[in-house]
């Protein structure tokens, strides 16, 4: 057999061989997320996978209540939206200058930054609650969405410099002539040139914070401003038994936004998603 | 005048040193006084700066020792083993897959991954759970079946960290692998390379960066874990899967030690440093 016959029957071999290998992985890995949406419709879910007998709606009729799933849910957008907000805004002016103008003080920031992307968070929410009982931001929404902001800034920054970077100056430079302000060509050049870049600072960050349960769970103390992250936990223990079919309608309810998000964005960048590009450097 | 310049142009970044340091470098310092003080949550009007003495309590302290080696098991098993192993291999196979199968994996993986922490550690609870799909296919399979959360809960959590992370490894793999050029892995096969050693002697060499700045993310990420662990074990039975965050948290709040737990912190704080300092030297040319 010619050499490149051989090699391409080979080659269709290994697809199959690689097609076999991933399939097996994927079972693996599907049958917790089998477990939750099959569940979430089985009247009588129990804590194996089974196929249900018969399909509800029950579970999410009994969950979409306000004190269960509609107020967690809407702390958690006021929490995350706040907390997202603010990091984009603060990300992209402090972005601005490290991208556009030359300073000798960009590296060491730009360093430090980086080096605080990687800090363990975990590590300071103790002394952070301390702090905030101290200063009287315990159990405040502002403290937790001021918290979410600087904890999610430094990686922040760090993506939104990368993606300003790939914006040519000389765009710029022409609005700088007409006498346009730093301010000005960052709201009307540069943002909307980098609207993909922006998007996914925007929904990395919020997908962040939406997942987040340390941070609310310690800095948060009363019921009603609890986010879903937490309340989530009042499945167990508070109520008596656990109705597993009911804690999984709410995990799917939960769940479903940051996926869509993250298929949103994912979608408008190609597969690798923009970490690869933080990853790098 | 110059000045002047330079102080208009920074202009833009005072909200944010302004909430990275009130928020940010705040705590961290803050942490840095605590640790040295008997600090405690309540019926204490002052607290009294006490040296190393937290120090010295945590190295003598069972329990703390305990956690320290859970963390390094947890971390050794599901971030270094885990993670990082199968996320190079779902990538390397991913190049030769089909591209449904490689679609479907991809997106299966990734909503592990996408999922919020108390939702993957619910569903990994439930997975592992003695009336759980686990046992359940042990029992089909005529295995022994035993209580996992009780037998072996850092076995159990480590194998969620796994299920939960691998994604991200898996990402940086893919776009690692994509940029070896084609020549060069076909030349090899050409000359009778076969897969292992194409991937020992070509494809490893050519993306040790890639490898060293996963490892040192994985780490980072797997050192900070405690929701997953919390939602399944809370650390227990016992504290046969309290990590040093959960035992961190134990102490300070449900002994009411936060001089000690904050002492925990700073070494998490440090160990987090070491790690980071070194990623960023994997780096230091790119910046």
């Amino acid at each position: 057999m010619p050499v490149r016959t051989r090699l391409r029957s080979r080659r269709t071999g290994r697809r199959l061989a690689a097609d076999a290998g991933l399939l097996v992985v994927a079972a693996a890995f599907v049958l917790p997320l089998a477990w939750v949406i099959l569940s979430a419709l089985d009247p009588h879910a129990g804590l194996r996978v089974q196929v249900p007998d018969g399909l509800t709606l029950d579970n999410f009729d009994a969950v979409l209540k306000p004190d269960i799933t509609y107020t967690p849910l809407l702390n958690s957008l006021i929490l995350c939206g706040g907390g997202t907000l603010l990091t984009v805004v603060c990300a992209a002016l402090a972005a601005y200058p490290l991208s556009r103008f030359r300073s000798r003080l960009n590296r060491p920031f730009l360093l430090t930054i980086l080096f605080a992307t990687c800090l363990p968070i975990t590590a300071i929410m103790v002394p952070v609650y301390a702090l905030f009982v101290r200063v009287n931001l315990i159990d405040t929404v502002q403290g937790t969405i001021f918290f979410f902001a600087a904890s999610q800034l430094p990686f922040a920054i760090w993506l939104m410099k990368n993606f300003m970077d790939g914006v040519p100056k000389e765009l710029e430079e022409a609005a700088w002539t007409d006498g346009a302000s730093s301010l000005q060509s960052l709201v009307r050049i540069v943002l909307p040139l980098m609207g993909p870049g922006v998007a996914v600072v925007t929904v990395f960050s919020f997908v962040m914070m939406w997942g987040n349960f340390f941070v609310p769970f310690m800095l948060l103390l009363t019921p009603d401003q609890m986010p879903a992250s937490v309340s989530i936990n009042d499945f167990f223990g508070n109520r008596g038994t656990v109705v597993y079919g009911q804690l999984a309608a709410f995990s799917v309810i939960y769940s479903t936004p940051v996926i869509l998000l993250y298929v949103l964005v994912a979608r408008r960048l190609g597969g690798g998603f923009a970490l690869g590009g933080a990853v790098k450097g | 005048m110059r000045l002047r310049r330079t102080l208009t142009r920074a202009l833009p970044l005072t909200p944010a040193v302004a909430l990275l340091l009130l928020f940010l470098a705040g705590p961290i310092a803050y942490c840095a006084y605590i640790a040295f003080t008997d600090l405690q949550l309540t019926g204490q009007a002052h607290s009294s700066f006490v040296g190393l003495e937290n120090f010295r309590t945590a190295f003598k302290d069972d329990a703390f020792l305990n956690a320290v080696w859970l963390t390094l098991v947890f971390t050794v098993l599901s971030s270094l083993v885990g993670q990082n192993t199968l996320g190079l291999a779902l990538a390397s196979l991913m190049q030769r897959a089909s591209k449904p199968v490689r679609t479907v994996v991809g997106g299966i993986v990734i909503t592990a991954w996408v999922l919020p922490e108390v939702v993957a550690g619910f569903l990994l609870y439930a997975f592992f759970r003695r009336e759980g799909t686990l046992n359940a296919i042990l029992d089909w399979l005529h295995l022994p079946t035993q209580n996992w959360l009780f037998t072996l809960p850092i076995l159990a959590v480590s194998f969620a960290n796994v299920w939960r992370g691998t994604a991200f490894s898996m990402l940086v793999y893919s776009a690692a692998l994509n940029e070896i050029p084609k020549e060069i892995t076909e030349a090899a096969e050409v000359d009778g390379a076969g897969g292992w050693r194409r991937m020992w002697h070509i494809t490893l060499p050519m993306i040790r960066r890639s490898i060293g700045t996963n490892l040192m993310l994985n780490t980072l990420q797997t050192l900070s874990v405690f929701g997953l662990i919390w939602v399944m074990t809370r650390g227990g039975p016992g504290n046969r899967s309290q990590t040093l965050p959960l035992f961190m948290y134990e102490q300070a709040f449900q002994k009411s030690m936060i001089g000690y737990g904050t002492a925990v912190a700073l070494l998490l704080l440090v160990v987090g440093s070491l790690f980071s300092l070194v990623y960023m030297r994997l780096l230091r040319t790119e910046v």
